[in-house]
């Protein structure tokens, strides 16, 4: 504080505390009130009205994106219960079809191997037939073969050839034993 | 370099205008400031919601902060009927806040450091409870001097205290802000001024001096947070005084 009142011009009363000069007075109301009227108008006028427009747009928005978020949902939850309804048809026809076609097959399986089974039965029915019929010749020309024998083993035994009935006789009783 | 604390709180004419009737009128320091102010509110309100944009920046965010602020003390202190009020508090905090703010510039003005500003405000806000108080509610307005519960034999007294605190109300609302500013400014002008003082000194005037620096920078923060709660508080009260007209009733 080298120099104390260097800055009061006029160190006599009328410069005591600024703050409370009332020779200022009239300017500070003037201007006080001037200003502050201005400012209110432009607040009320321009400023707390747009302001309000502000956050009532905000509002609507959020309300507007809120609803339109809740049709999206409620579009896909459709779209998801036709999907799985589809899904569910779609199952139950494949089934349908697979059984179809399962009861269709052992059908055909059946009526196959029906088939085959007559043909193999009626393949062995002949074949039994043919045996038999093999086996009866087989068994004649097994007398005959017996006789033939006989005679022979006869003819070698005693030198002199049996006749044909006698041998055929002996066979028979033979056989009979 | 005023060292002179006093100093920063004195009227200067820049243009000085006309005398009417020995009242001298001028374009004044205070009266360009006052102007700042309008041009700051204006722009931060005005030209910062330009854009109107549904994310706000900054700026914008700042404005739509500043409405909700008020409008919620508003609703708060005055109820929803003390909304049509809301322009005018707007007005007022913003006015208020922007000149104490503006204030802590160095080498700035402060508007609200002058009575002159501080106690038209003030009246102006009594003036308008007092008269929307008669016009709303008639002479049932009066009833806010008579609290209800009181005891007869007391009543009379009772009364009396009651006009007298709503008269005093003006001086109160005014002084408060007034005041903080006028004491605030000071105290960081004479800190301010010891730090150039043991600056002066030489090398041992600077360790000197870092003492007042410190205290310098926290009043400062100390001095932020006044500017804005003088600013709130001149709001809230008018709120209040704004509930009383409106709702006379204790």
């Amino acid at each position: 504080m080298a120099e104390p009142t260097a800055h009061t011009e006029a160190p006599e009363g009328h410069h005591a505390f600024p703050p409370f000069e009332s020779q200022h007075f009239p300017s500070q109301l003037l201007w006080l009130t001037l200003t502050f009227v201005l400012l209110y108008l432009l607040m009320s006028r321009i400023a707390l009205p747009r302001v309000a427009g502000i956050f009532a747009a905000r509002q609507k928005r959020i309300a507007d994106d809120l609803a339109a978020a809740q049709g999206f949902k409620e579009r896909s939850e459709s779209a998801n219960a036709a999907y799985m309804k589809s899904l569910a048809d779609a199952r139950a026809r494949a089934q349908a079809i697979a059984n179809e076609t399962r009861a269709r097959q052992a059908a055909e399986a059946k009526a196959n191997n029906q088939r085959l089974e007559d043909e193999l039965n009626q393949k062995l029915a002949a074949a039994e037939r043919s045996i038999a019929a093999t086996r009866t010749s087989a068994m004649g020309n097994v007398g005959k073969i017996a006789e033939d024998t006989a005679a022979a083993i006869v003819e070698r035994l005693i030198g002199v050839a049996p006749s044909a009935p006698d041998v055929a006789r002996a066979v028979g009783e033979a056989n009979k034993r | 370099m005023t060292v002179d604390p006093i100093h920063q709180f004195a009227i200067q004419d820049i243009v000085p205008l006309f005398t009417i009737g020995g009242r001298h009128f001028a374009f004044t320091n205070s009266a360009l400031y006052m102007f700042i102010i309008v041009i700051l509110v204006s722009a931060l309100m005005i030209a910062a919601t330009l854009p109107r944009a549904i994310v706000p920046g900054r700026l914008q965010s700042a404005a739509e902060m500043s409405y909700e602020f008020v409008a919620n003390t508003v609703r708060a202190s005055a109820g929803t009927e003390g909304m049509k009020f809301f322009p005018f508090v707007f007005t007022l905090f913003m006015f208020v806040l922007f000149a104490n703010l503006i204030g802590l510039i160095p080498y700035s003005f402060t508007v609200t450091s002058q009575l002159i500003v501080t106690a038209t405000l003030a009246l102006v806000v009594f003036f308008i409870v007092v008269i929307y108080g008669f016009w709303r509610n008639g002479l049932k307005f009066l009833k806010l001097f008579v609290p209800k519960g009181v005891p007869v034999y007391i009543l009379p007294a009772i009364v009396v205290i009651e006009i007298l605190s709503f008269m005093s109300r003006p001086i109160s609302h005014s002084v408060r802000l007034f005041a903080n500013m006028l004491a605030g400014h000071i105290t960081l002008q004479v800190f301010a001024g010891f730090i150039i003082m043991l600056a002066g000194f030489g090398v041992l005037g600077w360790f000197g001096a870092a003492l007042p620096f410190i205290l310098v920078i926290m009043l400062i923060a100390l001095e932020f947070l006044v500017a804005f709660l003088q600013a709130y508080v001149f709001a809230i009260l008018t709120c209040i005084y704004l509930n009383d007209a409106i709702h006379p009733g204790h």
